[in-house]
């Protein structure tokens, strides 16, 4: 006696979707954080914000906009039955992912360097302002950070399961929902851009 | 739920390429409105902008334009009540 493997595409899906609005109320907390202490500082936030690289937070924009491409073109591939351009896809997605945090690896370098870090001498004895700021800058970035980590990781994985034939155009709640995780790391970085890097 | 996804019709390559090019072209448009002197219309601008980019990146890229009612109806929900959190916190904040 055999049985079909049970599955619910549609309740997988739904339980992904409330996982990420758990996500985004989480770093909706942090904005929300961020508005308030930019209300109360915010000469030594503009101060502070212009410290920040611009060239390398927009490098990193268009590098994740251009991953979350390559995640919901390796959907479509597989959809489509195409496993090898959606391995491509995944594999170019994955890059990005490595490319970001070598950039972000860089940026915190060079803050680190000039003596700026969470409870560092320079921040200590400056304005509670700037501290505030480059507080909640490690923080929502580092927070960010990881999670681009998890998502490339689970998209290699992805990767590695469409091309052992486990991801199918019968069966890919796994891509799908992996895809979701990453377009919601892409969808975050999309407002801590303008937050950190552009608006002050 | 009409909705299931593993019968849906796949979103086409050229679609995706479109959205990803008005993605660039907002991000273009957002580093050059910033780069004026334009006050407190800045942070309008710019949030403006961001909030474009990601109803284009829920919209196409997460499928949400094409799942039914229970997907959409749970998005809004949870949008009101960061919504709710935003507003009331500057309700307390500028007020006190």
């Amino acid at each position: 006696m055999s049985h079909a493997p049970h599955r619910d595409y549609a309740g997988a899906k739904l339980g992904m979707w409330l996982f990420l609005f758990t996500e985004m109320l989480l770093f909706g907390g942090l904005f929300i954080l961020y508005a308030v202490y930019l209300h109360r500082y915010p000469g030594e936030f503009a101060a502070a914000g212009h410290r920040l690289d611009l060239v390398l937070g927009t490098a990193n924009t268009v590098i994740l906009l251009t991953s979350s491409l390559l995640a919901a073109m390796a959907v479509t591939a597989v959809q489509r039955g195409e496993g090898r351009i959606a391995v491509l896809a995944l594999g170019g997605a994955v890059l990005c992912a490595g490319g970001f945090l070598a950039i972000k690896y860089a940026e915190w370098s060079v803050k680190f360097s000039h003596g700026i870090y969470p409870g560092s001498p320079s921040l200590v004895a400056g304005p509670p302002g700037e501290s505030v700021f480059f507080g909640l800058y490690y923080l929502t970035t580092g927070l960010h950070g990881l999670h681009v980590l998890i998502g490339g990781v689970l998209l290699a994985v992805v990767a590695l399961r469409v091309k052992g034939g486990r991801i199918h155009a019968g069966d890919h709640i796994w891509l799908e929902n992996g895809a979701l995780y990453w377009h919601l790391v892409d969808l975050v970085w999309i407002f801590i851009f303008p937050l950190y890097y552009l608006m002050l | 739920m009409t909705s299931d996804s593993a019968t849906r019709r796949p979103v086409g390559y050229g679609t995706l390429v479109a959205v990803w090019a008005a993605l660039l072209l907002l991000t273009a448009a957002t580093v050059f409105v910033t780069r004026l002197d334009l006050g407190g219309y800045k942070v309008a601008a710019a949030l403006a902008i961001a909030s474009l980019k990601g109803g284009l990146v829920i919209a196409f890229f997460m499928h949400m334009r094409y799942e039914g009612w229970l997907l959409r109806g749970l998005l809004f929900l949870a949008l009101a009540t960061l919504a709710l959190f935003i507003g009331i916190t500057f309700f307390d904040v500028l007020y006190r």
